[in-house]
């Protein structure tokens, strides 16, 4: 087997030097009647040229976003990743590391998180971000924890702008929990009145912004509201190109700010695996969850980077800790940050600009469709239309089309069927005016 | 010390003596310093050509940005050269052995790689029309079968992105199948020897823990489970083969005693790698167990993740696994269930642990990883790697301390401090000396339950050679610190990029992010 560099005459010779007879000897504390006589019913070894095959032929029967014009969000965007990105991450010493205990062979890692966390922090105007969360979702119900244990109240308010698969998580941990979540019903117009729910009783107020269905929240009143009842502002976000663009949630008063950053350096991928972006204010470093880099000296004074502040983690608080979460998403964090240092603030804001701009086209064309209503008055690079008809089966028709034409509402809010007829749509730099033209006429035979 | 004909030494020791000099750039060699983005790159330059879409209404509705976010960037060939420099400065499974017990660092084979950037698994997206991703439903179902196979468990949930996030799966199952049962048990059984994810899982779904000692072998007893377990007792989260590399001999009956309690048992699999093909977990009465696709079946560890940990369940627990999961029809192909509401009356999801459906990306090399291994090379790996930990255990134990000498090793070797007793020396400074002969220390002060643990795992992926030159290592610095070498050992490491960080300091003066320097000009203008 072409991973395994044991021949048969090491392993007799180490059987030997050890002392025993057989392989099984080595297993002998595996009850006897349990062990396996036969192999479990798999195929055998295959070659690397067989395993291609099999993998390629499943891969080709999936429509790529590459392929089509392409038009979903809703939590998953695609950008083009520059080639730089994926060439660095698959270098040895990136790809086949493990998380840096050792520090003084891992200042490699350590200098990214450091810059990571320092990109993060800024983005987001925070003052201090970890090195990263699994993915937004988890993230953000991680944040409902940590206000909890900030606030000692256990009462989170949720939007219902908020991502309904972050509201699920975020629910789920939360009953795990024994903990009370208020969740507004779905505002796929962007005017729910949030303010009145807040309470004191309130521990957090969790608002995605630009939301789910694409709108721009100013989110001072919320945060003063918050603030004015003892509670703290969750700013959540799902497409971290939006910062290039808009008021970052730390200068509107946000006090954790946490959102999905597989926008920047990640492909798609079916979902995962992405990189969950994380960050607070300087004072409640200390309830964070994840592990944090910072900077230190070694013997030499050098300037050189560790995981610090770990009595908040698993590993040495055990039951305790601020978390359960070991490993985060360090190759995600990489692809992420580099994407980010090749853009630069100016490369960023340009990007930011055009995914707004092609937005904006898009708007114009689909409003011109008949039936067809663009329910935002304000977003970024993503909104919600009202078609009028079922939303499920008009995207599955487009789709029949050769057009990924968004997503149905309906499809991630199951429980609600007011919201039929509605289809969040995102439009990104990789559209062109042919790919848009493609969807609106296609969307014009759709629904005609 | 010989001489060539130019009068230049030849012996290691002149070119020491010039390494040690400083040099003007603060470099040596190929040894190259990197500053950080922010003193490198310029908030003005970029390394990414963005088209201009000239002027347009914009529909911010007055929430754009004013303020700079102060991002600086850098073109391509120096981003290029900045991550380069710095992969210089890690260590990695592709340098050499890293024996890092626990944590299985293996071999991560290209293929894997190479598969999973197929465009169409890399490039689709989760909420395409799911008559558009047949072929990645079918992955997610193949992956599936073979995990089921392989652990002779019930059913399987997809979806969690690392090992501890499957522990909070199959727990957060647990919880959900006791509270249907309409009973109330709050305590969980942790043995000492467990991974701190364990009680940390426990303990964020508002169980209490109650931890199990080890005995004196280094495994669990029965009997003192069986003291500890009554109604409120809702699991036992066990690790196995365990921490200390040993298999729990005594699994079976502690698996029985934990049902007739009306409990159920939790099987941590982050040692999974060693029994593949060898026993089910099924077999020894497991209701759940985590699979870290990141140790056992080579996805790569990445600097720390991602991972991904699908959790397999028993008969009992499988109603209760989360959304999304795939549900295998008579026919043998696989449905993707999204919503609680599609699952019918056939499950109760406990609800949703994540967006989307877990780690595909993952699920893409851990398949191809198995299917090119067959189910006779995943067995081999585990046979091989038994004996490599079991070969280092027998070529050591005469100059080191192992920690459980009685039963044979599993995929790692736990050795204790006894061997340095009166040198002077500490687990961390013999760690530290191993980073001067070339190799990444091993898992160092875990499990707790020995003192100065050093726990050793060298996977299937080293040749003998390699794993001869490690155990002469080892053996080397072992007789060199009874030797009463200390001060080498204290100094170590003298040859990395850097030499022992100051902790402490970044604890007590926590620095997480990057800041301007504040210049003396600076402060005077103040």
């Amino acid at each position: 087997m072409r991973y395994l560099p044991l021949t048969d005459a090491d392993r007799a010779e180490m059987l030997g030097a050890i002392g025993v007879a057989d392989i099984d000897a080595l297993f002998a504390d595996i009850p006897l009647d349990k062990r396996l006589t036969d192999l479990p019913s798999l195929p055998l070894a295959q070659s690397e040229m067989a395993v291609e095959r099999k993998l390629a032929a499943l891969a080709a029967r999936n429509v790529s976003a590459g392929s089509v014009p392409f038009f979903v969000g809703a939590g998953a965007y695609r950008h083009h990743v520059p080639a730089t990105v994926d060439h660095l991450i698959q270098r040895s010493e990136f790809l086949t590391s493990y998380t840096p205990y050792q520090p003084e062979v891992s200042q490699g890692t350590l200098q990214v998180l450091f810059e990571f966390q320092s990109q993060v922090a800024r983005l987001t105007g925070m003052e201090v971000a970890n090195a990263s969360m699994y993915d937004g979702s988890t993230g953000t119900a991680e944040a409902v924890l940590m206000a909890h244990r900030i606030t000692r109240r256990n009462k989170a308010v949720v939007s219902g702008g908020l991502h309904p698969h972050y509201r699920g998580v975020t629910r789920t941990v939360s009953e795990m929990a024994g903990d009370r979540v208020d969740t507004l019903d779905p505002d796929p117009t962007g005017t729910e009145d949030i303010l009145a729910r807040i309470d004191g009783e309130t521990s957090c107020v969790v608002v995605q912004s630009p939301s789910f269905y694409g709108h721009l929240v100013d989110l001072r009143p919320i945060a003063e509201k918050a603030h004015a009842v003892g509670a703290l502002l969750i700013a959540v976000f799902t497409e971290v190109m939006a910062l290039g663009l808009i008021e970052p949630p730390g200068a509107q008063g946000a006090d954790i700010v946490v959102g999905e950053g597989q926008s920047l350096g990640n492909p798609l991928t079916f979902g995962g695996p992405y990189v969950g972006l994380f960050a607070t204010r300087e004072k409640f470093v200390r309830q964070m969850p994840g592990r944090l880099c910072g900077e230190t000296v070694d013997a030499d004074g050098k300037r050189g980077f560790v995981l610090t502040l770990s009595t908040r983690e698993q590993h040495i608080r055990r039951d305790k800790a601020t978390s359960n979460i070991c490993t985060n998403s360090g190759l995600c964090c990489l692809a992420f940050s580099i994407h980010m240092t090749l853009l630069g603030e100016t490369g960023l804001t340009r990007l930011a600009r055009l995914n707004h701009a092609n937005a904006v086209k898009l708007a114009g064309l689909l409003e011109t469709v008949p039936g067809v209503e663009v329910l935002n008055r304000t977003f970024f690079n993503e909104f919600t239309i009202r078609v009028r008809r079922n939303a499920t089966d008009v995207v599955q028709a487009l789709a029949d089309r050769g057009v990924l034409g968004g997503v149905p509402a309906r499809r991630l809010e199951p429980k609600h069927p007011w919201l039929d007829d509605l289809i969040v749509v995102a439009s990104t730099e990789v559209n062109t005016d042919e790919d848009r033209a493609a969807f609106s006429a296609a969307l014009k035979e759709v629904l005609a | 010390m010989t001489m060539n004909r130019e009068g230049r030494p030849t012996a290691p020791a002149a070119t020491k003596d010039a390494g040690v000099s400083p040099t003007f750039t603060g470099n040596r060699a190929l040894d190259i310093e990197e500053k950080l983005i922010f003193e490198v790159g310029r908030l003005d330059v970029t390394g990414v050509d963005v088209e201009d879409p000239g002027s347009f209404q914009d529909r911010l509705g007055g929430h754009a940005r004013k303020a700079p976010i102060d991002l600086p960037g850098l073109t391509e060939p120096e981003a290029m050269r900045h991550y380069v420099r710095l992969s210089r400065q890690n260590y990695a499974i592709d340098l050499g052995l890293y024996p890092l017990g626990s944590c299985t660092m293996k071999h991560n084979p290209r293929l894997n790689e190479k598969m999973a950037r197929l465009p169409g698994f890399a490039d689709v997206h989760p909420l395409q029309p799911l008559s558009t991703v047949p072929g990645a439903i079918d992955l997610v179902a193949e992956l599936g079968r073979w995990l089921l196979e392989l652990t002779g468990m019930a059913s399987v949930a997809m979806s969690p992105k690392a090992g501890a996030h499957g522990e909070y799966c199959g727990m957060a199952a647990i919880k959900a199948a006791i509270a249907a049962k309409g009973e109330t048990r709050p305590i969980v059984l942790v043995p000492e020897s467990a991974h701190g994810t364990n009680p940390a899982t426990a303990a964020a779904l508002g169980f209490k823990v109650v931890p199990v000692p080890a005995r004196a072998d280094g495994t669990v007893d029965p009997a003192e489970v069986r003291k500890l377990l009554s109604p409120d007792v809702a699991a036992i989260m066990l690790t196995n083969p365990n921490t200390c590399g040993l298999f729990e001999r005594d699994i079976v009956e502690i698996a029985e005693a934990v049902h007739a309690a009306g409990a159920y048992f939790y099987a941590d699999g982050a040692n999974f790698n060693a029994i593949v093909g060898k026993v089910r977990p099924g077999d020894l009465g497991v209701d759940a167990m985590h699979i870290n696709l990141h140790k056992t079946f080579s996805t790569p560890h990445g600097g720390g993740g991602p991972g991904a940990g699908p959790v397999v369940l028993s008969e009992k627990l499988a109603p209760f696994a989360p959304v999304p999961f795939v549900r295998f029809n008579p026919d043998g192909s696989g449905e993707f269930v999204e919503t609680r509401k599609q699952a019918g009356d056939t499950a109760t999801p406990f609800g949703r642990i994540t967006a989307f459906h877990g780690q595909m990306g993952m699920f893409v090399r851990a398949l191809t990883y198995m299917m090119s291994h067959g189910a006779d090379g995943l067995r081999q790996a585990s046979e091989d790697a038994v004996l490599s930990a079991n070969y280092i255990k027998a070529r050591l134990s005469d100059v080191m301390t192992v920690a459980f000498p009685e039963r044979p090793a599993m995929h790692e070797v736990l050795f204790d401090d006894r061997f340095l007793d009166g040198t002077g020396v500490t687990t961390l400074d013999f760690a530290k000396a191993m980073i001067d002969e070339g190799y990444h220390p091993m898992t160092m002060y875990f499990p707790l339950v020995v003192h100065g643990a050093m726990l050793i795992e060298p996977t299937e992926s080293e040749s003998k050679q390699s794993l001869d030159q490690f155990i002469g290592t080892l053996r080397h610095l072992a007789e060199k610190a009874k030797a009463g070498e200390v001060e080498s050992f204290k100094a170590a490491p003298r040859l990395a990029p850097r030499k022992r960080l100051d902790e402490t300091r970044a604890a007590r003066q926590p620095k997480l992010a990057w800041s301007e320097p504040t210049t003396p000009k600076a402060e005077a203008a103040e």
